[in-house]
């Protein structure tokens, strides 16, 4: 119990910490970059002074939401290069708090085993496509809107932090990230056949969902579908 | 650390001889996906049948008993080619060629930098596993062992 009671505790400061407005924004700023990121850089991004952004900076560091990284700009070194950049990036740590405690991720580690046990990946898939679909459709789009910007609010609600890349969508975030971890090819292949049903539950065939997996990053990304017309 | 690196031992049943057309989808990704292990960083070694480039030909346990093994410099090296690259697709697409098995079909376990396993060192080891469960001397990615036999999930073996 006491692993429990101390792992919230510093969850529960790590929250506390993004009640400040200021601190939510810079927070916000740097989890959404793809680059470790440097103080002027987040002042500017979240709109704030730098000698302020620095000390909201090192709390949320402290509080653990944050990592800290020194790293000299590409091409300066040796002596009179001046000291390393100080950068921060998005910490890789999990925070949760649940009142009362609950533990959703001890019993869907024992369900996964159990569909890798009985060779369910096909049923699981299944479930997953057709929740994905009922997503879907509860957020049908305008006729107008362009098809990404309406998928990719969607996935934003979810917590996939879409971004473009060029003419793909990619997925900053796995939402299932420490499960995956564990069972990567069901929790992938689960993961892609709910973004399949939420793209057939908006009726969206211009989009297409595929595994294209990163470094970093949920592995699912969603292209264009290819389109018929000549240039 | 790096004296010591990774070997990995997969064993698969195919659902049916490897000319058949059903069989296709997985023999045609064969050459690409080796060469992309070839071109992975951490890659250090991979067994081939000389001729054929792949393993595919080496049948220790009967015709329907496929064996890939390949050594790699670390865990995350393993892993990311694994999991992080178009092998992840054919891993979920394993059903399609491969028989479920009730038992492990993978093991890993560290070998001294530079050492080539045998297929029948490997598959003493898939057999400790099968016997006794992941330890030091025989574990999968989920209980994980390092070269000094430290689990990080749990205990350090005694």
């Amino acid at each position: 119990m006491t692993d429990r009671v101390e792992g919230s505790a510093e969850s529960l400061e790590a929250i506390a910490a993004l009640q400040d407005p200021v601190r939510r924004r810079l927070y916000d700023y740097v989890a959404a970059q793809d680059h470790e990121v440097g103080r002027a850089e987040a002042a500017d991004g979240a709109g704030i002074q730098r000698t302020l952004a620095a000390f909201h900076l090192d709390r949320l560091a402290d509080a653990g939401l944050l990592d800290v990284v020194f790293r000299r700009p590409a091409g300066r070194g040796g002596p009179g290069a001046g000291r390393p950049a100080k950068l921060y990036r998005r910490s890789a740590a999990d925070h949760a708090v649940s009142l009362p405690p609950r533990d959703y991720r001890a019993v869907a580690e024992v369900l996964a085993e159990v569909v890798e046990v009985l060779g369910g990946e096909e049923a699981a898939e299944a479930v997953a496509r057709r929740r994905g679909r009922v997503i879907g459709g509860r957020t049908a789009g305008g006729g107008d809107e362009d098809a990404g910007e309406g998928v990719v609010t969607v996935l934003a609600g979810l917590g996939y932090e879409p971004y473009r890349d060029g003419a793909v969508i990619r997925l900053r975030n796995c939402p299932f990230h420490s499960l995956a971890e564990d069972f990567p090819p069901l929790v992938c292949g689960l993961n892609l056949a709910l973004i399949e049903g939420i793209l057939e539950g908006r009726e969206e065939p211009g989009l297409t969902a595929r595994l294209d997996p990163r470094r970093g990053g949920c592995c699912v990304a969603l292209r264009q579908a290819s389109k018929n017309k000549t240039h | 650390m790096t004296d010591h690196h990774l070997a990995l031992l997969n064993v698969g049943r195919i659902r049916e001889p490897l000319d058949t057309p059903a069989m296709a989808g997985f023999t045609e990704a064969l050459e690409p996906i080796n060469a992309l292990a070839d071109a992975s960083p951490g890659f250090v070694w991979r067994l081939t049948d000389g001729d054929a480039g792949d393993a595919t030909s080496i049948r220790p346990y009967g015709d329907d008993l496929l064996v890939n093994l390949s050594v790699w410099e670390s865990r995350e090296t393993l892993w990311n080619f694994t999991y992080r690259t178009e092998h992840l697709e054919l891993l979920r697409r394993r059903r399609e060629w491969f028989v479920r098995v009730d038992e492990p079909i993978i093991v890993l376990w560290w070998v001294p930098a530079g050492h080539r396993p045998t297929v029948g060192e490997a598959l003493r080891r898939l057999e400790r596993l099968r016997r006794d469960g992941a330890g030091p001397e025989a574990f999968t990615f989920r209980e994980f062992y390092d070269p000094e036999g430290r689990s990080p999930r749990g205990v350090p073996a005694a």
